[in-house]
């Protein structure tokens, strides 16, 4: 395939979009900019606006109020099928009475592109994908994995500027959709088109993305690539959908310089605070915390008691849940040369003041995650 | 191996079982062979064999014009019933599939009730609302119109077979269509087609099965209708079934009417072989999903 130019891409913009059923609000005022040949993941749980938000900028849903541009120009009550834009199902949606180059061809015979052009272009798009040699098959001849690439296919060989794809890989084992996430990703690179790209699943989020808006109850948490959400979450519920987490809740005090929380008696302290009023509640990556034998002496780092839970061996290192004095978990993961503990172990819980994030409670962080 | 030519997924043969799905319909085939298979042998048989042997039947219904013009006739109204089945059918049997459980039980209501009415008292019905002076005509010279003549006319009978032959199209037709995916149509769309692109070339191509399905049943069972062409119709609506009626009933002619019954069950395999080719490749293509 021939190298194609830079950001040839489409720009989108959500201008305080809100999709109202009834009462329930799908979507509360929902802004965005996405770039030009960017990879947008809408990340969230499910019923959280993002599949709402993907529907509403292919056209199958009309927003109730707010502007939605596509390319700079407005697309508000422009039907689907005069958006050019392409979209891949979770369920695939392949033609099942039409073979697998049929199906690609779809949208070139209704653009009016025939004969040798349409049958070159076809080529392109199944090679693109690897699926060249299935032309004649039907799609119920295929695995879903085969499957989802034909669809692909037939997405990007009307070369839209955009591209939606919905929660794509959901219905695919665990081995397919790590390895077709990597060609998602090339083809992403190799066709300079937009894509924005719905999943519930944090770490293909993380594998996929320059950025991802993380959704929840119909607007967005937080905006940023990867390493911003994990390392700085501006709440409690990016902090605990990206990534694993421990979240120390109690009794908070707040004085000059530091914030202490007392949990079950023990006084925790980290040097930062909580910008505006709010109760702070810590949050802490397992790679931050460590484990010590309980009473081991480890001055200068805060410290809580706790029991090991379970112990799970990882290869690379271990991981551990431990069950606090407050009946709260704390995940921890040590390296591989660290002391290993079993579970039932009494221990201590160690982390550094400075490597908190200290977030404003939220009792919306709190819903099920799907 | 190359990749561009298609396999068939093999399916694993186990051989010892055969027999038994087999064991499991004896009684229906005894049942066929019984009420089918025999009462069909003797009406051959007695189409050669009456009055004395020969094809003498044959060559009478073959030499009698209006034998052949009945035979005509009778498939032509068929075709017509069926046309009108499949128009009326169509949208109906969709709009099963479109709605909610309850307004879909209505909706089946609607089919299954006249099933369960006594198809005369049906026919008479249209008796009254067809004849010259019936509630139809009533109604167009009430608002000024001419009245239109449709007792004893090919089109009152067309009416009456469509009305009580509508429910064998309805129903195979909602089954084929609550197996289609809606959401094809949403991706057609999201590859620009107009809704009404979407319908001809993803809906409709999927919906043929039940739409095949339901032409056979209903051309099938007109062919055969007696009751409605007899009341609704009139001399130059006369269809297969009376003819053979009255050579049987009336002029005691066992082997006339025997072969008049052939001769149609002859007719209808040929035209179905000669339609089998067009449905079956139709038929592979949509049931692959």
């Amino acid at each position: 395939m021939n190298p194609r130019p830079e950001n040839r891409g489409a720009a989108i913009d959500l201008d305080t979009v809100s999709k109202d059923y009834g009462s329930f609000k799908a979507l509360d005022a929902v802004s965005l900019h996405i770039k030009p040949g960017e990879f947008m993941t809408l990340l969230g749980p499910s019923g959280s606006g993002k599949t709402t938000t993907l529907n509403v900028i292919a056209g199958f849903t009309d927003a109730t109020s707010g502007k939605l541009l596509v390319g700079g120009k407005s697309v508000v009550g422009v039907p689907a099928h005069k958006r050019n834009i392409g979209v891949v199902f979770q369920h695939y949606a392949l033609f099942p009475h039409m073979t697998v180059g049929r199906n690609v061809a779809y949208p070139l015979a209704l653009r009016g592109v025939t004969g040798a052009e349409r049958e070159r272009r076809v080529r392109q798009a199944l090679d693109m994908v690897k699926m060249a040699d299935f032309a004649h098959r039907y799609p119920s001849e295929l695995s879903g994995g085969q499957q989802q690439r034909v669809a692909l296919a037939r997405a990007i060989v009307f070369d839209p500027p955009l591209l939606l794809m919905d929660e794509p890989l959901g219905a695919l084992d665990k081995k397919l959709r790590e390895w077709l996430q990597l060609e998602i990703k090339r083809i992403h690179r190799e066709l300079g088109t937009t894509f924005v790209y719905v999943t519930h699943d944090q770490e293909e989020a993380l594998v996929l993305s320059d950025r991802i808006a993380v959704f929840n109850r119909g607007s967005i948490e937080q905006i940023g690539t990867g390493r911003e959400l994990y390392d700085e979450p501006a709440t409690l519920f990016v902090g605990k959908f990206i990534g694993d987490s421990t979240v120390l809740r109690g009794q908070a005090a707040t004085s000059a310089g530091e914030t202490a929380i007392v949990i079950s008696g023990q006084t925790v302290v980290t040097d930062k605070r909580l910008a505006d009023g709010g109760s702070p509640v810590m949050l802490l990556r397992p790679e931050k915390l460590a484990l010590a034998p309980r009473g081991a002496a480890d001055a200068g780092r805060n410290r809580l008691a706790g029991r090991v839970g379970e112990a799970i061996y990882l290869g690379s290192g271990s991981k551990y849940e431990v069950v606090l004095a407050d009946g709260s978990k704390a995940i921890v993961r040590s390296a591989l040369e660290a002391q290993s503990f079993a579970i039932g172990d009494e221990v201590d819980v160690l982390f550094a003041g400075r490597d908190v994030k200290l977030l404003a409670d939220d009792d919306k962080a709190d819903l099920t995650l799907t | 191996m190359s990749a561009l030519e298609p396999t068939t997924p093999s399916v694993p043969k186990r051989a010892g079982w055969a027999w038994r799905p087999f064991a499991l319909t004896l009684p229906a085939l005894l049942l066929l062979v019984a009420v089918i298979g025999y009462p069909l042998f003797t009406i051959v048989l007695r189409s050669l064999s009456e009055p004395q042997w020969g094809a003498q039947n044959y060559v009478w219904f073959f030499g009698t014009p209006v034998n052949l013009t009945v035979l005509q006739r009778t498939f032509v109204i068929s075709a017509w019933v069926t046309l009108v089945c499949v128009v009326c059918a169509y949208p109906y049997a969709y709009l099963m599939t479109a709605v909610g459980p309850r307004v879909r039980l209505a909706l089946v209501l609607c089919v299954l009730i006249p099933f369960w009415v006594s198809g005369v008292v049906r026919t008479l019905s249209w008796v009254i609302l067809l004849q010259d002076s019936g509630v139809i005509n009533s109604v167009l010279r009430s608002v000024g119109l001419d009245g239109v003549r449709l007792i004893r006319t090919q089109t009152g009978v067309v009416i009456g077979m469509a009305q009580v032959l509508l429910p064998f199209m309805i129903l195979p037709l909602y089954s084929v269509m609550r197996g289609i995916d809606l959401r094809l149509m949403r991706a057609a769309q999201s590859l620009g087609a107009r809704p009404f692109r979407a319908f001809f070339t993803v809906y409709l191509p999927l919906s043929l099965p039940g739409v095949y399905a339901g032409a056979i049943i209903v051309f099938i069972l007109a062919l055969g209708f007696y009751i409605t062409p007899a009341l609704l119709g009139g001399p130059r609506s006369t269809m297969l079934s009376t003819l053979v009626q009255t050579q049987v009933l009336s002029l005691l002619q066992w082997g006339r009417g025997g072969a008049m019954g052939v001769v149609l069950l002859v007719t209808t395999f040929v035209l179905l072989a000669l339609a089998a080719p067009v449905m079956r490749s139709r038929h592979r293509e949509a049931g692959r999903r």
